[in-house]
């Protein structure tokens, strides 16, 4: 017999597998904004929780119309996304194959926070270049492409690159 | 109501004028940064702006008079340097009070704990461009002075108490005076010595005073939703 939390934990791998609309390589589980998923009894109405990396950020849409569409396909009848803000979002919910997988699609993935500091900003490590490991790279711009990119430039191979900044 | 009005409207309205840099910022970098900031401001309107009721009839149907924002977010572009003075006033300000209602456990405390992140990148970029260009050429010298000071009489206003907002406006106030005298003074630049707000200005705008510029402003921004009500693409 299955239980309601199988249930809810397959619904969450199934809403997690969604990949982010803007850095596709990435799934929404790894980016860590999947927050958690009820199904109400008997209805067996199923809400998801998410939460938006940056309050302005134009992805959350999407975001919630491709796991309702997943969810759909999946014979869940009736689906609500909705989002939550607190706690909020940082770039320590990234997962480790998330980091991974930034790093190889060529943006420097986020440093973890250091513990000692509360801010988002102050950082001593150095970003590593993505396409080289060297850590000798300069900022270029502190926002790039999107809010959550910085955009830097490796001095050993010369190569812009797009770093993660931390959030 | 008009406590997330208030919060709302500051928001928004910079959001709005950031926004008008699309196109003519002085370098591509500048332009997505700008742009980039803009969108957290528009994400903050948009969560605040839905405590008090439809975003969309808010933002595009009120009337100036119906407007709550402080009157320096109103304030033009101008030339680079007084969207600057214009962004380092406000941004310290806004990481000041964030941080005090995210410290909290009132109704904008989770608001304030997402956005107050993203401010400390908007007050860090504008520290950066005060510094660089305070410190930098004599002409970008004077134009950044000329901006500080022009703007200096309306940050008053940043720290009248509005109603339902539980923070220490007092301490609020003598922390951005300490960081902005300290930013300036690393760029080189004299802390204005004139009134934080005329006698005409102060609080005027969250009583939906507003100086002449903004109708204008808002005339932009509203006339596409006024005239093709309900248009989406
Ligand atoms: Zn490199």
């Amino acid at each position: 017999m299955v239980t309601w939390t199988s249930v809810e934990e397959e619904l969450l791998s199934l809403a997690g597998s969604v990949p982010d609309p803007e850095l596709p390589v990435l799934t929404l589980e790894e980016l860590g904004v999947v927050r958690g998923v009820d199904v109400s009894e008997p209805e067996g109405r199923v809400t998801v929780r998410l939460t938006p990396t940056y309050t302005g950020c134009p992805a959350i849409e999407a975001m919630s119309a491709d796991i309702e569409r997943v969810l759909h396909n999946h014979g869940v009848a009736e689906v609500t996304v909705q989002t939550v803000l607190s706690p909020a979002w940082s770039t320590d919910d990234i997962s480790p194959e998330g980091r991974r997988k930034l790093a190889e699609f060529g943006i420097a993935p986020p440093r973890p926070h250091d513990a000692a500091s509360d801010g988002p900003v102050p950082l001593t490590l150095s970003v590593r270049c993505p396409h080289c490991g060297s850590t000798d790279t300069e900022l270029l711009s502190r926002f790039s492409s999107t809010a959550c990119k910085a955009l830097r430039r490796c001095v050993a191979c010369q190569e812009p690159f797009d770093h993660f900044k931390e959030l | 109501m008009t406590a997330a009005l208030a919060l709302g409207d500051d928001a928004l309205v910079l959001s709005h004028r950031l926004g008008e840099w699309a196109g003519h910022a002085p370098v591509l970098e500048e332009e997505v940064a700008l742009a980039n900031i803009a969108l957290d401001l528009l994400g903050q309107a948009r969560l605040l702006l839905s405590l008090v009721g439809d975003e969309d009839e808010l933002a595009y149907l009120r009337e100036e008079r119906a407007f709550r924002n402080i009157q320096l977010v109103e304030q033009p572009n101008g030339d680079f340097a007084h969207t600057i003075a214009r962004q380092l006033y406000f941004s310290v300000h806004q990481q000041g009070l964030y941080e005090q209602l995210a410290a909290g456990d009132g109704r904008f405390a989770g608001i304030a704990a997402k956005a107050v992140k993203e401010v400390a990148y908007h007050r860090d970029h504008a520290e950066q461009w005060t510094l660089r260009l305070g410190d930098g050429t004599d002409e970008s010298h004077q134009r950044m002075q000329r901006a500080v000071d022009a703007l200096w009489r309306f940050t008053g206003e940043l720290f009248q108490p509005v109603e339902g907002v539980d923070v220490d406006w007092q301490a609020l106030h003598s922390r951005w005076l300490e960081t902005v005298t300290d930013v300036l003074g690393r760029a080189t630049l004299t802390v204005p010595t004139g009134p934080q707000s005329g006698a005409w200005t102060a609080g005027a705008g969250r009583q939906g005073i507003h100086t002449e510029s903004f109708g204008r402003m808002l005339a932009e921004m509203q006339h596409l939703h006024r005239s093709h009500p309900g248009a989406s693409w």
